[in-house]
């Protein structure tokens, strides 16, 4: 499935959602069911600014696609890890930079997009699409 | 008495607040952020917007009447700011950006005039990055020694261990009134008296106390006392530090440009008198002028009145939150201020926080800008209800109510 289309399947099943309970029930539920982190890879290096809960975002590269994994210790942020591993995990450096973020808005998650030092979703996409130009780099210098 | 506890129904003091009658997230606002910044009664909006609209003019500058009527009320609302804290002279009341601007300027001043190698400054495990960082850089540059006074377990100050910390080197001591994270009232006057007899001056960061107590710079004999105004129902971007007159004399400048000279060469500038020596630069003076106004508000609703109610909501808060038995409070010293930090257990801050601000509910969470004080609970941050005289027990009950949603939602 394209970036494209797992997004607007998100968008989608948010839409579904009547009021903020539902919605914050639903990212809930995605966070606890987000897979957890290789404990290996739950260090220091891996922690990303700017949150006031924890996150840990582990990228792999096979030569091909980029696979996050991700953990934090607040289950609303690992929900809003989840849908974004969803997204952009599986797919070529490529792609994940040049996929847009307006999902995130479109679900009405705009609150966490704002730039406070409270959240760290803006920092997670930057950090997801930092290893994504890293691996593209490297990529361009292995061709 | 009996007019002033009329006075004192929350539900008519809300009035006078206009931001508070709104619904954040279709409910009505319950706004307990205090300590981040307390909102404001109309009569300081209007006394802002009175400025700009009928007597804005640079203060101290021209012979225009309007900028005499600036001058005279900026004038005058230092003296009201003077008498709010009862120091004796006016020139002793410096108008700063806020707290963390005053203790900024008695570092980089006093600090470099004062502070040799080998020299110590005290502050506490409470204190708020803006009472560490200033003293951290000064004691980096100076090669003086930071050292830190241990709290006990319930978040009052380990008396002894300060006792046992003063030593011949100590210079000075910088320290809260009030903690912004644990609501602990620190007893000023005994530690002041015992670092005088050892000869260390001593700082209060007093931005979380004038809002709940009453603030005497000459009973407590502090030297330096640093506030921000809208910590007190003023506006942001204003706020002070009183000093001792006869150190601020002694002081160097803290930044150099206009309003500070009193004759300006290329060879040789001479300076102004206090308080003006340390204001360089065009005042905030409608801010001034509208945070006399927040003060003299709170005269008239009696700080001795504000401090009971305060007292009232804390005790009622905490009554209902233990009857939670999941729910644990971080700092319980005793007669602390109507500041409360605490934990769900089982469940993150950030994620009751987000819940409850669903629910219209304002907290804060996080480490509140007291990294090691966290460290030292050996926790990441806290939830922290931190309330005002126009707060209720209503507005009490609805963050219980919301606590319960946020239990049933990740429990």
């Amino acid at each position: 499935m394209k970036i494209e289309e797992t997004s607007d399947t998100i968008i989608n099943e948010f839409d579904s959602f009547d009021d903020w309970m539902d919605k914050y029930n639903y990212l809930i539920e995605l966070g606890k069911s987000l897979p957890m982190i290789d404990e290996r890879y739950k260090v220091e290096s891996n922690l990303i600014s700017g949150c006031q809960s924890r996150v840990w975002l582990h990228a792999e590269f096979d030569g091909k696609l980029v696979y996050f994994t991700a953990d934090s210790d607040a289950v609303i942020t690992k929900g809003i890890a989840n849908l974004l591993i969803r997204v952009y995990s599986g797919h070529s450096p490529q792609e994940i930079l040049a996929a847009s973020t307006e999902f995130i808005k479109e679900i009405g998650l705009t609150e966490h997009l704002s730039p406070t030092r409270s959240n760290g979703l803006l920092s997670m996409i930057k950090q997801i699409k930092m290893y994504a130009l890293a691996y593209k780099t490297m990529q361009a210098i292995d061709n | 008495m009996e007019k002033q506890l009329q006075l004192f129904d929350p539900m008519i003091i809300r009035k006078d607040f206009p931001v508070l009658s709104q619904k954040v997230n279709n409910q009505p606002l319950v706004y307990f952020d205090n300590a981040a910044t307390t909102q404001k009664p109309q009569i300081v909006v209007d006394a802002l917007t009175n400025y700009y609209q009928n007597y804005n003019a640079n203060v101290h500058r021209g012979v225009h009447h309007l900028s005499q009527v600036a001058t005279a009320a900026f004038e005058e609302s230092r003296d009201t700011i003077r008498r709010y804290i009862n120091a004796a002279y006016t020139h002793e009341i410096i108008l700063t950006r806020g707290s963390t601007e005053s203790i900024n300027l008695v570092a980089s001043t006093w600090g470099r005039q004062n502070v040799k190698e080998g020299d110590e400054i005290l502050i506490t495990e409470l204190e708020h990055h803006s009472n560490i960082v200033p003293w951290q850089m000064l004691c980096e540059e100076k090669k003086a020694r930071l050292r830190v006074i241990p709290i006990n377990d319930d978040g009052s100050l380990n008396i002894d261990a300060f006792h046992n910390l003063l030593n011949s080197k100590t210079k000075l001591l910088a320290i809260t009134h009030v903690s912004n994270s644990l609501g602990t009232v620190i007893p000023l006057k005994e530690i002041i008296s015992a670092a005088h007899s050892n000869n260390t001056l001593v700082l209060v960061d007093g931005a979380q106390a004038l809002s709940h107590l009453k603030v005497d710079v000459i009973d407590l004999d502090c030297d330096f006392y640093a506030f921000s105004a809208h910590k007190v129902y003023g506006p942001m971007g204003i706020g002070g530090l009183y000093g001792k007159e006869k150190l601020l004399n002694e002081m160097p400048p803290y930044q150099g440009g206009g309003e500070m000279i009193s004759t300006v060469s290329f060879e040789k500038t001479v300076y102004n008198e206090l308080p003006f020596k340390f204001e360089a630069g065009t005042p905030n003076a409608g801010g001034t002028i509208a945070f006399a106004s927040a003060l003299n508000y709170l005269k008239g609703l009696g700080i001795d009145a504000i401090e009971a109610y305060e007292k009232e909501l804390l005790d009622y808060a905490t009554q209902r939150l233990l009857e939670k038995s999941n729910i644990r409070i971080v700092g319980t010293a005793p007669g602390k201020a109507a500041i409360i930090s605490f934990l769900i257990d089982k469940i993150h801050p950030y994620d009751a926080g987000t819940i409850l601000d669903q629910m219209g509910i304002a907290v804060r969470t996080g480490n509140h800008c007291t990294q090691p004080l966290m460290q030292r609970f050996g926790i990441q941050g806290t939830i922290r209800a931190s309330l005002a005289f126009y707060n209720t027990k209503s507005e009490i009950d609805s963050l219980i109510n919301g606590i319960s949603k946020v239990e049933e939602l990740f429990l």
